[in-house]
């Protein structure tokens, strides 16, 4: 498994570049996970990055997409619990690209 | 999920009822989260999904699981989550869950539960049964 050094600390990610280790995760981490995405971090980014984590937290998978849409509209609003939105912070998928900074696992059903 | 799986969301797809029966302990083999992966990335496809637990899979749904001892991650409460993935249909079978000294009240999520010969109607009913 390929060895990242972020701020002096060392750690594992996955060929495809998730973090191996869940609890390796700091804020530092993330803002190296998401220039390697090449997002550019906002509050609004930190706000699903860090409710993707408590969404872990809670239920030990990463979303699929359509259940993360669903599950941000019912907790912060249907305004941000939509596709349009969710692209427009992580252009390349919101469960892909912000699950990886979030330094979760791949979702599961993503091929 | 991949931007395939969703364009495939869009068409006109047979509805199929399956049932994903669940008859082992949720630890020492692979199958009860691999079982449990499967109906997660089935949710993707719009099909009628339901579960059932019986034999040691009742065990599957315990509340206040412990895994730290045997350093497999503990995913009970991803069972949790499938509601948030449309799977609402959570069967036990009743003389299963009776045998293990159990209850609803043990269990991580709502079920209903069903006999013998209610489970066997349900399963009669469904396109597709598989059973880990």
């Amino acid at each position: 498994m390929p060895m990242v050094e972020v701020a002096g600390k060392s750690f594992e990610v996955d060929e495809e570049g998730y973090l191996t280790n869940l609890a390796d995760w700091n804020q530092d981490i993330a803002g190296y996970l998401a220039q390697e995405e090449k997002v550019e971090m906002t509050d609004s980014h930190w706000e699903v990055v860090n409710f993707l984590r408590e969404y872990y937290d809670e239920y030990q998978i990463a979303p699929a997409v359509r259940v993360l849409t669903k599950a941000i509209s019912k907790k912060l609003g249907a305004d941000k619990g939509n596709n349009k939105y969710l692209y427009e912070l992580f252009p390349y998928g919101p469960a892909k690209q912000a699950c990886k900074i979030a330094g979760l696992p791949k979702p599961t059903g993503c091929i | 999920m991949s931007d395939m799986m969703e364009d495939m969301e869009g068409g006109e797809g047979v509805v199929k009822k399956f049932m994903f029966v669940n008859r082992k302990a949720p630890h020492g083999t692979i199958y009860a989260l691999e079982g449990l992966e499967v109906v997660l990335i089935s949710a993707a496809f719009d099909q009628d999904v339901s579960m059932v637990f019986a034999d040691d899979g009742v065990y599957e749904l315990i509340k206040g699981m412990n895994t730290k001892g045997i350093e497999v991650k503990d995913f009970s409460r991803t069972y949790r989550a499938l509601d948030g993935y449309d799977i609402e249909k959570l069967y036990v079978e009743k003389a299963s869950m009776e045998a293990r000294g159990l209850t609803e009240d043990d269990l991580i999520v709502d079920v209903t539960v069903l006999d013998s010969a209610e489970m066997a109607n349900l399963m009669a009913e469904q396109d597709i049964v598989i059973s880990y």
